[in-house]
């Protein structure tokens, strides 16, 4: 049907016309289609969050009645509060508040530490001939892919020997070991995208390694810095498998702690408490998305198209 | 000159300097842990490692442990459907986005954010979501349908398809977001010149852009099926592998023999052939594309 209309308007020549006429929405059957087809997705996929937050707000009695859809009757924050500070995870019941700092802990020196050495890493690739770096560079981008399963526990032996096992100094070193890959991957297409007589300008002006990297790369990078900042902090917060295990049981991240508190309850589980802790886990993350926006988006298709 | 012989040399050993934490990192972790896994797959290793060398004795018990032939089918058929349902759905959602619809970014929005939310927080929600007495069974059922089924998540047959849902919901987003910049870089004036051609648009859509999204596809794919292999937070937190061990997968398998069955000789087995998988399904797709930039003259 579309086909036919769109057939039959003359195509117009002057573009600016053209964008009008695409602009102006067509109710034919096959366009209403599309928009149904669109909202019952959109449905779909915002269906979880609706049912995670209805749930966090109502009381065990209605849970109980097994209307996982209605609204809640007697809406209440009490969930929220037990979740926040009186849930217990583990051996201790002061809530998932502790995992939210913990991860605070974990998140904001690994994505410093990721970045710095991404970028570095990425300048150096790019502007400077060192040999055998391509081939390093090279086995890095193979490592991104290889399953943590395989480098755990030679990781645990080694962090142990040298005491950073179970610290937040061994977990931060891991998520940047991890982030490199990408990070070096994200800063060295950025750098690609650089003027080399830029560089080779800086560089008769007198400038050295670390003179050129710390006052003109790094401060011309703030754009991929800010999509690195972004992916970092998202997966780092999101992690669950190395906080598990190199954390160590005083810094267990939030994801983990939220596991704890939902898995591993004994008695009557509190489906309310269990679906507020989870909206407090992803509060976070998703305020980074939502704040982000295009910017998420772009980090998704650096890290994607690998160059 | 100004710059001297010596002079640029020391230039370089910065470099070196710089470049030698990626340098430990690479020979260090990338490599040297994957040769010391290998090494351990190969001793009779329980709790701690031991220098012994007994051939392939592990990976035969592996193969005769029941728990890992059920992890390797639930994850090959996990894997199927996972891929196909991301792709098939990511690509729709992309080109009905791509039709100048109002409200296009709200749209996007919502069908990425379930990317931005941890592997556990979904697995939990859809947990409960799933659960039988109290969650969408039961709902139906008061809603007047007292017949209605949908406790696949404590069948063992069934289970692993709700792994599936939970994931696919998690995932299509970024199919969607690769696809839908893919079909950004198509020209449109192909599109015009198919219309006053009669082309109808589901064909143009067939003939002229599918074969144009080929990498897009093909990024997505290697995305998704690295994530398959990985796949670990998502079972911990909706089903730990049960019922019984109806949803087990090769990483929990892992992890379990590594920390809490102390059986570090069979892990490393396991992990090893995971990592083999891995290789089998990159070489290929990196070969494909060298070829396809040789061709298209990149360095």
């Amino acid at each position: 049907m579309s086909a036919v209309v769109e057939r039959i308007t003359p195509p117009v020549a002057a573009p600016v016309q053209r964008k009008a006429a695409r602009r102006k929405s067509h109710f034919t059957p096959a366009r209403l289609g599309l928009y149904a087809l669109l909202v019952s997705s959109a449905a779909f996929f915002l269906l979880p969050l609706y049912v995670m937050l209805v749930t966090s707000l109502k009381p065990m009695e209605e849970i109980r009645l097994g209307q996982l859809f209605a609204l809640p009757l007697n809406a209440t924050f009490e969930p929220w509060v037990q979740a926040w500070s009186l849930a217990c995870t583990g051996l201790e019941c002061r809530g998932i508040q502790v995992g939210f700092w913990n991860s605070v802990w974990i998140v904001v020196p690994s994505t410093i530490a990721s970045i710095f050495f991404g970028a570095l890493n990425g300048y150096a690739l790019s502007f400077w001939r060192v040999r055998g770096a391509g081939w390093l560079f090279g086995v890095l981008m193979f490592g991104a892919f290889v399953p943590y399963q395989v480098m755990i526990y030679p990781l645990v032996r080694t962090l142990a020997t040298v005491n950073l096992f179970g610290t937040l100094g061994g977990i931060v070193l891991i998520h940047t070991v991890f982030g490199m890959p990408v990070m070096t991957l994200l800063f060295r297409n950025y750098y690609a995208g650089v003027p080399i007589e830029l560089f080779k300008a800086a560089r008769i002006d007198g400038g050295g390694f670390w003179r050129i990297f710390f006052q003109l790369m790094l401060p011309m990078s703030l754009p991929i810095i800010a999509v690195a900042v972004i992916m970092q902090v998202t997966n780092i917060w999101n992690d669950f498998l190395l906080g598990l295990v190199f954390a160590g049981r005083d810094n267990l991240p939030m994801t983990v702690q939220l596991n704890n508190v939902i898995n591993t309850t004994t008695g009557e589980r509190l489906y309310n408490v269990n679906m507020a802790a989870t909206m407090l886990t992803s509060a976070l993350p998703l305020a980074v998305y939502l704040i982000s926006g295009r910017w998420f988006l772009r980090g998704i298709t650096a890290g994607a198209v690998k160059g | 000159m100004a710059s001297s012989q010596p002079a640029r040399k020391k230039r370089a050993a910065a470099a070196q300097l710089a470049l030698l934490p990626m340098a430990i990192t690479v020979l260090g972790v990338y490599i040297g842990t994957v040769l010391w896994s290998v090494r351990i797959s190969f001793s009779s290793s329980k709790i701690f490692p031991k220098n012994d060398f007994v051939g392939f004795s592990q990976y035969e018990r592996l193969f005769a442990t029941e728990r890992w032939t059920v992890s390797l089918h639930n994850i090959a058929i996990f894997g199927v459907l996972f891929i196909l349902a991301c792709m098939v759905l990511g690509f729709f959602l992309a080109v009905f986005l791509d039709q100048h619809v109002r409200g296009e970014n709200v749209l996007r929005t919502i069908f990425l954010y379930p990317y931005a939310m941890s592997f556990v927080a979904t697995g939990l929600v859809w947990q409960w979501m799933l659960n039988p007495g109290l969650g969408i069974q039961a709902a139906v059922r008061n809603l007047g349908f007292p017949e209605f089924q949908f406790d696949w998540i404590v069948n063992q047959d069934k289970v692993i398809y709700t792994l599936v849902v939970a994931a696919v919901w998690q995932a299509s987003g970024l199919v969607m977001a690769v696809l839908l910049a893919g079909l950004r870089g198509i020209d449109e004036s192909l599109w015009n010149a198919a219309r006053i051609d009669g082309v109808p648009r589901w064909r143009y859509y067939l003939s002229v852009v599918l074969p144009q999204l080929g990498p897009a596809f093909g990024t997505s794919f290697v995305l998704l099926a690295v994530g398959v292999v990985k796949v670990y937070d998502v079972v911990v937190a909706m089903t730990l592998g049960g019922p019984g061990n109806a949803s087990e997968v090769p990483a929990k398998f892992i992890m379990d023999n590594l920390f809490t069955r102390a059986n570090v000789g069979l892990a490393s087995a396991a992990s090893t052939v995971m990592l083999l998988t891995v290789l089998a399904l990159l070489v290929p797709w990196w070969y494909a594309r060298s070829v396809q930039s040789r061709k298209l003259g990149h360095s």
